[in-house]
């Protein structure tokens, strides 16, 4: 039985439709990202599994009860906030506590259970604070806490790092999962930002204009993007139109400007049934630069001028010129990297593409 | 030239504001038979006087308790249409907001002669009711001001958290709005009680016959003679006006204070 189901869910405001009808199974104990940028309806999918706002159609089930009549406060969700959204007039161990006051757990019990999430987010020491004397972290690492505390059926976490500065949110995004991972609470996460979906879901829920876009584990996602969309908001890629002329054998022969035929994997082009307009998908990272006389090691190349170098120090970002095409690449480091006017080579392998239908 | 001129000024205008509150003050304990200058000794006679004096006493009574119930129905209207306006998105919300607000707009003369030909067409007799229902509508807008500026500031996800975790939203209500909104009910409830005590202008269209607070007491008394009793008086209601938002501030003070420091213990 999956924990959370969403059947045909759809959310108008007026005219303006901000979530199509979706559906979505999320099994027992996994971790789910609804990723997309701002105003793709992430955020409204997610109220309404919270109960804070009312599908417009559709029904949403929580392990195989049907909640939509139900209100948020006896639905047993936990909700972490982007902005932590701690009571501040309450102390720390009165915080985490607030959810169980509603619950028939002894007082005893309560202190046990307070004292033992507080281990859990590494803060045992900060009991009697109030959250105006945490920093953001530790506020965030409270609020998780306090939801959990209570063994929710289902977490959500509404884009909960994205209030805190870059390293803390690195550690913070390792700390979350670690977390999840030992209470294995089924968890729906919403992100904007492509490196928390891919490193801490099993499954990705990518959503454009209040549509679904994909629905895959990160690598599916990554490497095998449905759309055009995908294929540009999880890491650059050149896209380029082409022709299917083929498919056999396990590939999918794809006509390309700039690097004649390409035989693409058929695992990585499942929506291209046979000949047709077709757009070959290549990420930056997997496009190579090499000097111009270097042997091709019979990978698909071809003759490029630098145009910009964007160096980020492990790593550069070239921006190179074909023809009338400017493509982008992504290259580590190995010596030195190219300059800009360099003439250079570029190369990639087949099976690091990806396809899709149309023109 | 310059600066020790406009300090002087500065000093001029304040003395022109306070200083007839300090004469009030000062003639309050002078010992003479009249209420002026020379004093010719320190006396709290008239003190004595004030409370030995029947309608003086009573008037206090119905003042305090008529604030009192001012601040108590004007804030628990306050709260409940603050709530409604930022809270719920209800129909005609603006023109809600600048209703509720207009009695500050409109001059309170005209306000109070509209009431009381509004009640008079009714056919309903002024009473002890009608007078609180009165104070109730001019001090209304003061509290919903304050506690609408406050509750725009308490974000709507602490209600949500609290909602999710399991509180109902009477229980929220309870639980975080309302602990995270005292400071400005109490603030609102405190402009009600003194906005209603001082008030003579209202009340003297709407008391019913034999009923005096003690502003009207003192225009009766005024109208009389000047006794050194009023002095005494005047002095009592600068406390209590004066004082009581004093003390509410130093309250939530140190309230905050000892928040603070609980914040910073290890």
């Amino acid at each position: 039985m999956s924990a959370v189901t969403l059947s045909n869910i759809e959310k108008k405001f007026g005219n303006f439709t901000a979530v199509h009808p979706m559906s979505l199974e999320i099994p027992e104990g996994e971790f789910v990202t609804l990723l997309g940028p701002s105003g793709c309806g992430k955020t409204t999918t997610l109220r309404m599994v919270a109960g804070l706002l009312d599908p417009t159609k559709g029904e949403i089930s929580i392990k195989g009860r049907r909640v939509n009549d139900l209100p948020i406060h006896k639905r047993n969700l936990g909700i972490v906030f982007q902005n932590y959204a701690l009571f501040p007039h309450k102390s720390i161990a009165e915080n985490v506590g607030f959810g169980l006051r509603y619950r028939n757990v002894s007082k005893d019990d309560a202190a046990r259970r307070v004292k033992d999430a507080l281990e859990l987010v590494q803060l045992p020491h900060v009991a009697d604070r109030y959250p105006s004397a945490l920093s953001g972290g530790q506020q965030q690492r409270i609020a998780l806490a306090r939801a959990i505390v209570i063994e929710p059926d289902v977490l959500l976490l509404d884009e909960p790092l994205s209030a805190l500065d870059a390293n803390l949110r690195e550690d913070m995004r390792v700390e979350l999962k670690r977390i999840q991972h030992r209470i294995g609470v089924t968890s729906i996460f919403v992100t904007h930002d492509q490196a928390e979906a891919l490193a801490m879901s099993d499954q990705i829920v990518v959503m454009s204009d209040g549509r679904v876009e994909q629905v895959g584990p990160p690598e599916e996602v990554y490497n095998a993007p449905a759309s055009e969309f995908v294929a540009n908001f999880l890491g650059a890629s050149n896209i380029l139109s082409g022709q299917c002329t083929a498919r056999e054998n396990g590939t999918v022969a794809i006509d390309a400007p700039l690097f004649g035929t390409v035989p693409v994997p058929a695992e990585k082009a499942p929506n291209i049934p046979g000949p047709g307009a077709a757009k070959l998908v290549l990420r930056a990272e997997k496009l190579q630069l090499v000097a111009k006389n270097a042997p091709s090691d019979g990978l698909i190349s071809t003759e490029a001028v630098v145009e910009t170098v964007d160096y980020q120090g492990q790593a550069v970002r070239y921006f190179v010129r074909v023809g009338d095409t400017q493509l982008q690449a992504i290259n580590m480091i190995d010596t030195r990297p190219f300059a800009e006017g360099d003439t250079v080579r570029v190369q990639f392998r087949p099976r690091d593409c990806a396809a899709l239908p149309g023109a | 030239m310059g600066w020790p001129l406009i300090r002087l000024w500065a000093i001029l205008v304040y003395l022109f504001m306070f200083l007839p509150i300090a004469v009030v003050v000062l003639l309050s304990v002078n010992a003479s038979q009249f209420g002026a200058f020379p004093m010719t000794g320190l006396s709290l006679r008239w003190f004595e006087a004030l409370f030995n004096n029947d309608a003086i006493l009573r008037a206090l009574r119905t003042s305090l308790i008529l604030g009192s119930l001012t601040a108590v129905v004007s804030t628990t209207l306050g709260v409940l249409a603050s709530l409604a306006l930022v809270r719920y998105n209800i129909p005609f919300r603006n023109a809600i907001s600048t209703l509720l607000i207009a009695p500050i707009l409109v001059p309170e003369v005209v306000l109070a002669v509209a009431l009381l030909l509004f009640l008079q067409f009714l056919g309903i007799h002024k009473s002890f009711t009608l007078l609180l229902f009165g104070h109730v509508i001019f001090t209304l807008p003061f509290v919903i001001l304050v506690v609408q500026a406050r509750l725009v500031g308490i974000r709507r996800d602490v209600e949500e958290a609290a909602m999710s975790l399991g509180a109902s939203p009477m229980q929220t209500f309870f639980t975080i709005t309302l602990p995270l909104l005292t400071p400005a009910v109490a603030a609102g409830g405190l402009f009600a009680f003194t906005i209603s005590f001082d008030d003579i202008t209202g009340t003297l269209f709407w008391k019913p016959g034999g009923v005096e607070t003690v502003p009207t007491q003192i225009f009766a008394m005024l109208r009389n003679s000047i006794s050194p009793e009023i002095n005494a008086l005047g002095t009592l209601m600068i406390v209590i006006t004066a004082g009581l938002p004093l003390l509410g501030l130093a309250i939530s003070r140190r309230l905050a204070l000892r928040r603070e420091r609980a914040g910073q213990s290890e």
